[in-house]
């Protein structure tokens, strides 16, 4: 693992602030509950206030949809969820979390990578592997739970990805699961490359990578793989993507767009859509940061109203935002603040879920600490499949 | 290798004054886990190119282990001695290359979920160490200053909305010969306070010419380094089978000579500022974050006296095989999102300073170049308050000092 990305750690750069990882934890979770409060009208849930969700909405397991997307890079309080940070996120603090149940702590505590930290939320296990490997999650993944136990298609589970190292995310190397059970993997930047035929020209804004290890930019080469994604899948002509991507502007936009082309094409019953843009922190400009915290939540909005709109999802799909991990606190000496996620702090550890549509008791928040591994099995629990060696636990106030 | 096994042989590659020091301390090093000893020696490795506030550091770090006993010892450090390292960890070179052996401890670390661990024993040995070894208090009270917004005209949003409520807020500040006021007081303090090192000026343009008594570093005057520094990264990442970590372990080795730092120029300066470049995340494509990564490394580092940071426009984002192929000549700037960096640039650099001793009795001025806002905090100024009296920035000065 890159020292960008884990810390270099130190044995004098390190203070304490008179609180246990812990404490800190639930103080992060009780601002949110009470920023929420005041801003989004919600009230305080309790866990004994369990939805369910056939009573709740008359949906069968094997008719429901679930949206998962990761708000991508990981985004501090400050410049969300906090007084001074809620003027970046409009969408989530009126329209979405009004509509949602919030989950405010939910604490990562594997490793701060965003392939190893999403391949855990997709597993349900901290997965340990080297964060910019190219190598498959080393547990089976939801998507592989979900079409082995349900007997589903291979057209019904999806990843929609960054590109750098996410393409192997789809499904994992345990020998039973794994080859065949998988999601299908896109990668709208490689499909882009793949349009232009690489040359970038007016799309170079499009094609932003790999900001985890800023040095460190391989060149994007899309091919005929890409290609017939592009025709077979999306139905899509190369011609008509490189002129709709023009109206575009960032590689979190281009993912979207592909997202919803594979809703309208195929509907799949699991969607997985990892934002990227906020990740741009770790070149250090802040203003750019703050860039990518608003164009994602603009994009959830547009996520959401778009699954609200599609016959296919309407009222029969519940959607996960959730950021895979967060981002140093401004003080803590062994970091640079929002610039990375190397210290392990609570803050970078400790974030945030919000859970809306089919089955969800809206308006609540919840501040009991749950994990990023307790995701798949919740999602397992609402699908009908059984994620049996993801070591999270259902969240039982969406069940 | 483990720490007991040591002998003054291992410390022939070190530089010699570093070299003397560890093999000083032998009987130290030879009673330290292995989590916990490379970290000192990436310290002292550096010894011949580090500045005078950190040799003291090192030294009073090492002093302090050599006073305790052997139980004393294994209490400081039994956070550190529970760790469970990996046989290849074990079996490294971590005596000549501390630094890689650290890097790859960390990585170690979050795998095994021993992360967490780590970092209690750290804040455990750093708390007890701030105790018995106290920082040395600076011999005059530290002057922080942040010139931010160079290039923007107009610009209707708050700004220092973070530094405002530990100083006061001033929108009535007379702009003119503003730089050229702040310089002088940096030469006034370097000339009546001479310490090595004790007084900078980082500029993320081009730099105004310093008193020599003003360490000083600019993005332009870097400019040459910077492009050196790209074509070598873009030479090594176009070779087979290079990842982020071999590339970085490249970088980590670099020597001054290798970005073209002239071996006639200040060796301890020179070898800070290749360190600017290789280690800070985005310095070398973003000025902005090359000034804020500085001034972080330079009070952390040298713990000055003084130090003056001017923020200058960015270029603008683009993908970052693009930005590291740019002419820095021909690069579209962000003056807007430049200030925006530079507003959270200077609270950092105010944070940073507040962590160093003195903290109680330092000051703090940051201002909207060439406009009529600024904050100014320290003893003398009144917390959470709004001045609309109008005052150059050399009234600031005399009011805060």
């Amino acid at each position: 693992m890159n020292s960008l990305v884990s810390p270099l750690v130190t044995t004098n750069r390190c203070t304490s602030e008179g609180l246990r990882p812990q404490d800190l934890g639930r103080q992060l979770a009780f601002t949110r509950r009470e920023f929420l409060r005041a801003a989004a009208g919600l009230s305080f849930g309790s866990g004994l206030m369990a939805s369910s969700l056939l009573p709740y909405t008359g949906i069968p397991a094997k008719r429901r949809k679930v949206v998962v997307v990761t708000f991508g890079g990981g985004a501090r309080d400050q410049e969300t969820l906090a007084p001074e940070g809620q003027e970046n996120i409009p969408h989530l603090i009126r329209e979405l979390i009004p509509q949602s149940a919030f989950f405010a702590q939910v604490v990562n505590r594997g490793i701060l990578g965003h392939y190893v930290a999403t391949a855990s939320l997709a597993t349900g296990r901290y997965e340990t592997f080297n964060n910019f490997s190219a190598v498959p999650p080393e547990n089976p993944t939801v998507f592989e739970y979900f079409r082995k136990d349900l007997r589903r298609p291979a057209s019904d589970a999806w990843v929609v990805a960054p590109s750098n190292g996410f393409h192997r995310i789809g499904e994992s190397g345990n020998r039973h699961y794994g080859a065949g059970l998988g999601a299908g993997v896109i990668l709208p930047k490689r499909l882009l490359a793949a349009a232009l035929s690489g040359k970038p020209g007016e799309h170079e804004h499009l094609l932003r990578d790999n900001y985890e290890s800023p040095y460190f930019a391989p060149e994007l080469a899309g091919h005929e793989f890409e290609l017939q994604q592009l025709d077979a899948i999306l139905n899509l002509s190369a011609s008509d993507f490189r002129a709709h991507a023009l109206t575009l502007s960032s590689p979190d936009e281009l993912s979207v767009y592909i997202a919803r082309r594979l809703m309208k094409q195929l509907a799949p019953s699991l969607l997985w859509i990892t934002m990227h843009d906020i990740d741009i922190a770790h070149a250090g400009a802040y203003s750019l940061y703050i860039e990518g915290i608003r164009r994602t939540d603009r994009l959830c909005a547009e996520l959401w109203n778009t699954i609200q709109n599609d016959p296919e999802y309407a009222g029969k799909t519940t959607l996960f935002i959730l950021p895979d991990f967060g981002r140093d606190a401004d003080d803590d000496g062994g970091g640079n603040g929002f610039q990375h996620h190397r210290t392990g702090d609570a803050s970078s550890r400790t974030t945030w879920m919000m859970v809306l549509g089919a089955g969800v008791r809206a308006g609540r928040v919840f501040d009991r600490p749950i994990q990023s591994i307790d995701l798949v099995p919740t999602v397992g629990a609402l699908m009908g499949f059984s994620p049996s060696l993801s070591q999270g636990t259902p969240v039982e106030e969406l069940l | 290798m483990l720490p007991a096994e040591l002998t003054a042989d291992n410390f022939d590659g070190y530089p010699p004054e570093a070299r003397k020091l560890a093999v000083g301390s032998l009987s130290v090093f030879r009673r330290l886990p292995l989590t916990f000893l490379p970290n000192l020696l990436r310290e002292i490795i550096e010894y011949d190119f580090r500045f005078p506030s950190e040799r003291r550091t090192i030294e009073k770090e090492l002093a302090n282990l050599n006073s305790l006993s052997t139980q004393e010892t294994n209490d400081w450090l039994s956070g550190f001695a529970r760790i469970r390292l990996s046989p290849s960890l074990e079996a490294m070179d971590w005596v000549s290359d501390p630094a890689q052996f650290v890097e790859q401890l960390s990585a170690f670390l979050w795998s095994s979920q021993q992360l967490d661990d780590f970092r209690n024993a750290a804040v455990a040995y750093g708390d007890r160490l701030r105790k018995v070894v106290p920082a040395d208090s600076p011999p005059a009270p530290r002057l922080g200053i942040a010139v931010i917004g160079k290039g923007v005209d107009e610009y209707e949003k708050p700004l220092f909305q973070k530094l405002r409520s530990y100083g006061t807020y001033f929108d009535r500040i007379k702009p003119e010969n503003g730089l050229n006021t702040l310089l002088n007081a940096v030469t006034a303090r370097a000339k009546s306070l001479p310490t090595a090192y004790g007084h900078w000026y980082v500029d993320g343009g081009q730099a105004a010419s310093p008193h020599p008594a003003v360490a000083c570093i600019s993005y332009a005057a870097l400019g040459a380094a910077r492009v050196a520094l790209s074509a070598r990264i873009r030479n090594e990442i176009e070779k087979p089978g290079i990842g982020p970590e071999k590339l970085r372990s490249l970088l980590a080795r670099m020597r001054p000579e290798d970005l073209g730092f002239s071996k006639e120029g200040d060796p301890i300066l020179n070898r800070f500022q290749l360190r600017i470049l290789t280690e800070g995340s985005g310095t070398q494509i973003f000025s902005t974050t090359f000034v804020q990564w500085t001034a972080r490394e330079v009070l952390r580092r040298a713990q000055p006296l003084t130090l003056l940071v001017r923020f200058a426009p960015r270029q603008r984002q683009k993908p970052m095989n693009a930005l590291l192929l740019a002419n820095p000549a021909n690069a579209e700037l962000d003056p807007m999102g430049s200030l925006v960096d530079g507003d959270m640039g200077a609270y950092y650099n105010w944070i940073n300073q507040r962590s160093l001793a003195g903290a109680e009795q330092s000051s703090f001025l940051a201002w909207f170049e060439n406009h009529s806002q600024a904050v100014a905090i320290g003893p003398s100024m009144p917390r959470g308050t709004v001045s609309t009296e109008s005052a150059t920035l050399a009234n600031l000065l005399a009011w805060m000092a």
